[in-house]
């Protein structure tokens, strides 16, 4: 079954609080991730080697460059299931 | 390694590397945990010369210019080597920027030529500036099959047969103009030469030598001005090699250590506090006896290489930690930004020694770097042989501007006589920044004079550059300060840029500007986004023609109010 782009965030959005160890309720689809985690673009690179494991795509690190809140990641890897 | 004395130009002496190391590996592109590319010098200049054929049959002269637009890979080094050959003046510019900012930067070089990669071509086609370009021929690396290019060629099918002819340059002509700021303002073009790239190779190689066998792992873009020297004309000349990965992520770094027996690197803080990050937590899950034991042959290296490091003894030692860092890592290299001395000193208690240095795009790539006779974690190291650097009109402490005299600095800013003159004064290169030597002769940093912050990904960003991006919020007036310009910290770091708003009359701060600014914040890349907010009360001042008097302006509010008033964005 197709997965769809809000069931992709939920799942980005579990990964992301259990990859950084927080809650999963103090991450909203649109807020500055790098701000809320307190994360550099390196962290965010490691977060996207897990996201990929999981939704078993490939993306290159350019994916993410401009990339700074959930639901944009979400539509990237969207873009490659 | 080639006596760099001899030769003329970077191109002279990169044709005569190719020749000397024939059969000793050059270059390595990884991808991930695949190897796309392993080349010898014979290979690489067997790869380089139908492309520079091909170059001089478009009409690519001497003193032509051509820009190049590419995250780190071994077609970077290629296509740079064929510029050369040709006699013409490479304009790397940062991969990083946006279409518009390639745009803008192409057309303020003049480049002639472009060579870029094809994810930005497909981004800068798509920019509404896109048709003013003029650039007259575009090659484009990668591209899908059936992509469509926009009238550019594919940099693959970019080949004529035949030997191209060597074009020789002489010292004092120009090698490269790099953009050490952006694009928002004025965009500072350094024209540098070729004189000042030999002489910066020749003083960097006398204190870390390359040589055949030797494996420098280039993760830092080459556009760089660091990873030009060191991952690219530095080894070349030595016959040693260069990894290029073309990923970040701190995993697949870690594993190119140990793939590739890497022996240096150079990193910003960004990346260096990552592996400490890394080994410490690997650390932490060590049993109780295990650690122990790891912390006492710790302090043991610690004692043993307190005067000066021994790589050899430390690999002893700590064999698990260097095997980590592939055993054959002779010393990592870190400088443009700032680096805690603490980070500096956890790895050299390790036994890999981090040579923390300073330098800047004006002056070709490092002025001081740290010789580690002793080690030492506060400062940035001595000058290099050949640079004199000065501390002018020094306060009560010692600490005054940086200026230096050297042969690897700039001939001058391109098109812009006026920001020269100010720069570089009876041959002084005024650096902005503040400084002072301690009495064994190493140089400490303070901050800056200037208007800036420099990131801990080693990027330097200039208020103006990001400015136009609040162009047509509903405020009176605004204007983006560094805080450390306005209240000098006399230390590095806590780096923060916020913007001045000056309100209309009877205009209240409310939810939709605070909701505007963040919106619009959030459009700039991570490391340019202001932190902060400060509304101020007063008109700003302005120059006749109505330019914001930025340095009358900062200095009233950085005497009238304190850092703490600025709010977080």
């Amino acid at each position: 079954m197709m997965t769809t782009e809000e069931q992709t965030l939920n799942e980005i959005l579990t990964l992301a609080a259990q990859h950084f160890k927080v809650s999963r309720d103090k991450l909203k689809p649109d807020e500055d991730f790098f701000k809320t985690l307190n994360i550099d673009s390196l962290q965010a690179l490691d977060l996207l080697t897990r996201l990929e494991n999981h939704f078993h795509v490939e993306m290159p690190d350019y994916e993410l460059q401009g990339v700074t809140d959930f639901r944009t990641l979400a539509s990237r890897i969207q873009a490659r299931l | 390694m080639l006596d760099l004395r001899q030769y003329p130009s970077l191109g002279a002496a990169l044709r005569d590397a190719l020749e000397h190391w024939p059969n000793e590996t050059c270059l390595i592109e990884a991808d991930r945990d695949k190897e796309k590319t392993r080349l010898t010098y014979s290979d690489f200049k067997e790869l380089a010369r139908p492309l520079t054929r091909a170059l001089q049959d478009a009409d690519f002269r001497e003193g032509d210019r051509a820009a190049i637009i590419m995250s780190n890979q071994s077609k970077w080094l290629v296509s740079a080597y064929a510029v050369f050959f040709c006699g013409g003046v490479l304009v790397p510019l940062d991969f990083k920027l946006t279409a518009a900012e390639h745009l803008q930067l192409l057309a303020h070089s003049k480049a002639k030529f472009l060579i870029v990669e094809y994810y930005l071509w497909r981004a800068i086609m798509q920019s509404p500036e896109f048709k003013k370009h003029g650039v007259k021929t575009v090659l484009v690396t990668e591209a899908p099959l059936r992509a469509d290019l926009g009238g550019a060629y594919r940099w693959e099918d970019f080949h004529r047969k035949g030997d191209p002819i060597f074009i020789d340059r002489q010292r004092e002509d120009v090698a490269c103009i790099v953009y050490s700021s952006g694009t928002g303002g004025s965009p500072k073009g350094c024209v540098l030469t070729h004189e000042n790239y030999l002489e910066q190779c020749t003083s960097l190689t006398a204190w870390y030598p390359f040589w055949p066998g030797v494996r420098y792992l280039s993760i830092l873009p080459t556009n760089h001005a660091i990873d030009f020297m060191v991952g690219f004309i530095g080894p070349f000349v030595c016959g040693a090699c260069v990894v290029h990965l073309r990923t970040l992520r701190p995993e697949y770094v870690r594993d190119a250590f140990v793939r590739y027996r890497i022996s240096y690197m150079s990193l910003v803080p960004m990346v260096l506090k990552n592996l400490e990050r890394g080994l410490r937590a690997k650390f932490d899950e060590l049993p109780g006896r295990k650690r122990f034991m790891l912390n006492r042959l710790i302090a043991l290296n610690k004692m043993l290489t307190r005067r000066r490091p021994n790589v050899k003894l430390s690999r002893r030692l700590l064999g698990q930690v260097h095997k980590a860092f592939g055993g054959q890592l002779l010393a990592l290299f870190t400088g443009g930004a700032f680096m805690e001395p603490s980070t500096l000193q956890f790895f050299y208690d390790l036994g890999i020694p981090v040579a923390n240095g300073y330098g800047l795009t004006e002056a070709g790539t490092a002025l001081t770097l740290n010789d580690f006779k002793p080690f030492r974690a506060d400062t940035v190291g001595r000058p290099l042989p050949g640079v004199e650097l000065r501390v002018l009109s020094p306060d009560s402490e010692g600490v005054g501007e940086v200026a230096v005299h050297s042969k690897t600095v700039m001939s001058h800013y391109l098109d812009d006589p006026e920001l020269t003159a100010e720069t570089i004064v009876d041959g002084w290169l005024l650096t902005g920044d503040l400084g002072r030597f301690d009495f064994t002769g190493h140089l400490q940093l303070f901050g800056r004079k200037k208007n800036m912050i420099v990131t801990e990904g080693g990027k330097n960003v200039y208020p103006e550059d990001i400015e136009t991006v609040f162009d047509g919020v509903s405020v009176k007036e605004y204007c983006v300060f560094a805080a450390n310009y306005l209240w000098p910290l006399k230390q590095l770091g806590n780096e923060l840029l916020f913007i001045v708003l000056r309100l209309e009359t009877n205009q209240q701060f409310d939810g939709a500007l605070l909701e505007d600014l963040t919106t619009r914040n959030r459009r700039l890349p991570d490391f340019k986004r202001v932190g902060g907010y400060l509304v101020w009360p007063k008109d700003f001042p302005r120059t006749a023609s109505l330019k914001i008097k930025r340095a009358t302006l900062a200095e009233e509010i950085g005497k009238t109010t304190d850092r703490a008033a600025i709010i977080q964005l």
